[in-house]
């Protein structure tokens, strides 16, 4: 069975990001990125469900600018066979992510899409749902154990209060949790490999996707700065402030 | 204008998050609440205040695709179709938004009109505020951002809701859910949470005296729960949990961007870290530099006196 695992070219997890002056957005110019964790996760999985000879071929798709090849090189190296990069150096928002890569879904014929639960740029959490949603699957959101058998996912997933598990027919949908699986770190020779891996490149026109933002971006700010309070010397300190001065308890 | 808001609950009561966006819709226009579940959830959803209708449909569980066929057929009444932004919201809201072909709004924090909204992107490091162009507007509800409306004082009537044909591409299979004593991490007054530091699920019962004594809630940080010390639904965070109660207290956490995310709205910040250069110090109120296993009994002890 075939996988697709849409990445995306994200700010890396470790920069904290900067408003711009002019409130536009973000400062990315200049600023280190990477796949987004929970897709890294993503790729791990149906690395994993290769391995175990359940899935004979993964694709990994992202959508954005020409340098998100490195990241289709990334999931290349871990061991997806094949990349295909949605080209645009234009915001998509989710809704319109979700139409390309259903496009893609319907040429290419996946049995299961595995995507992050949320992308840690713009924190969403919804491309998944909303891909579901188009092609009429089932969705297993926020994963935490995924076992494929017989036709159908059992997919364990992390809600409020524990886990809850659904059994969805294939072809289907899966989001990652952070308790997935722990990602491998590509090894040097198949960093090499991954080089010789193909890479198709295309855009969003030749899918016949509209990808004209439904959301306008007034302005974006800075949050509130936190002022750095006190240091206390001992327990009994602590408390007689929360008591007296901050009034909490 | 008339919001439609998907309540999120237990099988018995409904969440307080479920309230915070009723009080974020209530800002929109007249509320009708959703309750798919037991009659029982919903007779509570009449009694919250400001709900004008409940629709109630009879399920037993409640799986997103299903939920979503019936959220879209009642999608013509309403402007605005609104859910907390709990792990039950964030399922289904999206599909919801795809199946009416509507980009959702995630996770509001702000509401300045009937198509403009405020939403921390980035870990909560920015602010944005969208318009949205589309014709009805679909949205999850930061919690911590909005009062909750009063669990008691309303008398709503309650309509039985078409259920739309299940697509029959899921079904239910188990669940492994903790009932806890203590309030909800995202509705407690006080969060009491442990880091990496703990050093097993053994040792995380030593936050409990102070979070019975507190009537707190426990949470954790996601090295805690990675590690197994804690259940993952206590994770605080990013891609945990969002509070901002009036006291959060983190005991032996070190204060990544993902975890600030999470508390840095909270209105007093307690910090317990032997490394005085922790960068949980940098947002904490009351900072207290030592061992945790020392100072946990000794500060229990304080607030027994
Ligand atoms: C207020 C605001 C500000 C924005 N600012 C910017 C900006 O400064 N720069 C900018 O480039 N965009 C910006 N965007 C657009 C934003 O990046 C898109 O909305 C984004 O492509 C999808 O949202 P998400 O990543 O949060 O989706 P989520 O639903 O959180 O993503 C979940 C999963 O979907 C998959 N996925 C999502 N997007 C892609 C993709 N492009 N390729 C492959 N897989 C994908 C991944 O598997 C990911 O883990 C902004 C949007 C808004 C609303
Ligand atoms: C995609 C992604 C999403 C994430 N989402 C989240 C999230 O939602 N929530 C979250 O919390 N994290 C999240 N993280 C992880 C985050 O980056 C940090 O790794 C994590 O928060 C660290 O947890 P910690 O502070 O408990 O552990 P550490 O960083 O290891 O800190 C432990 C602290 O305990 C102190 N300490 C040790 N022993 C003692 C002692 N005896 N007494 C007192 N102090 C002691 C140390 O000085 C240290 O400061 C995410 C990361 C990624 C990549």
């Amino acid at each position: 069975m075939k996988l697709l695992v849409p990445v995306k070219r994200v700010v890396d997890y470790n920069v904290k990001v900067r408003v711009k002056p002019d409130g536009t957005g973000v400062e990315t110019a200049n600023v280190k990125m990477s796949m987004n964790p929970f897709d890294e996760i993503a790729v791990e999985e149906a690395v994993r469900l290769k391995e175990k000879g359940i899935a004979t071929e993964i694709v990994a798709v992202s959508i954005g600018p020409s340098q998100a090849q490195e990241q289709i090189r990334t999931a290349l190296a871990m061991g997806a066979d094949r990349g295909i990069l949605v080209e645009t150096a234009d915001t998509v928002e989710p809704i319109a992510v979700a139409k390309l890569l259903k496009a893609i879904v319907e040429k290419e014929g996946p049995q299961v899409v595995i995507l992050g639960k949320q992308a840690i740029d713009d924190d969403m959490n919804a491309t998944g749902q909303m891909l579901a949603a188009l092609l009429g699957w089932g969705q297993g959101t926020f994963a935490s154990k995924v076992e494929i058998a017989d036709g159908a996912a059992n997919v364990t997933r992390e809600v409020d209060g524990g886990l809850e598990t659904v059994r969805l027919k294939l072809p289907a949908i899966v989001t990652t949790d952070l308790r997935l699986n722990e990602p491998r770190y590509a090894s040097l020779p198949n960093i090499m490999k991954a080089r010789k891996k193909p890479i198709e490149t295309i855009k969003p026109a030749d899918l016949g996707v509209d990808t004209t933002p439904r959301l306008k971006v007034i302005k974006v700010e800075e949050p509130p700065k936190r002022q750095a309070g006190v240091k206390v010397a001992s327990a009994a300190e602590l408390v007689s402030k929360l008591r007296n001065e901050a009034k909490v308890i | 204008m008339t919001v439609l808001v998907l309540a999120d609950h237990d099988g018995a009561s409904i969440n307080q998050p479920t309230r915070s966006a009723i009080a974020a819709a209530g800002k929109l226009g007249d509320v009708h609440l959703l309750v798919i579940g037991p009659e029982a959830v919903a007779q509570a959803g009449a009694k919250i205040a400001g709900v004008a209708k409940v629709l109630h449909a009879a399920t037993e569980h409640l799986l997103a695709e299903p939920a979503a066929a019936l959220i879209q057929s009642l999608a013509g009444n309403y402007t605005h179709l609104l859910a907390p932004g709990s792990a039950l919201g964030k399922n289904v809201m999206p599909r919801v938004a795809a199946l009416l072909d509507v980009q959702p709004i995630s996770d509001i924090s702000g509401i300045v009109d009937a198509d403009t909204f405020v939403r921390p992107i980035y870990a909560g490091n920015a602010l944005a505020t969208v318009q949205s162009s589309d014709a009805k507007k679909v949205i999850t509800v930061r919690a911590a951002s909005f009062d909750p409306a009063a669990p008691e004082g309303g008398s709503a009537p309650i309509e039985p809701a078409q259920p739309a044909a299940d697509p029959g591409v899921s079904s239910f299979v188990g669940a492994e859910i903790v009932k806890s004593e203590r309030p909800e991490l995202t509705a407690a007054r006080v969060v009491v949470s442990g880091g990496r530091a703990i050093g097993s699920a053994e040792n995380f019962k030593i936050l409990d005296g102070i979070a019975d004594k507190l009537g707190a809630a426990v949470g954790a940080s996601r090295a805690a729960v990675d590690a197994g010390y804690a259940p993952n639904d206590l994770q605080v965070g990013q891609t945990g949990k969002i509070v901002a109660p009036e006291l959060y207290m983190a005991f032996g956490i070190s204060g990544a961007i993902q975890h600030l995310a999470g508390m840095k709205d909270s209105k007093v910040i307690v910090a317990i870290n032997k490394d005085e250069e922790a960068p949980i110090f940098q947002v904490a109120d009351y900072g207290l530099v030592g061992d945790i296993f020392k100072l946990i009994p000794e500060i229990e002890a304080e607030l027994n006196k």
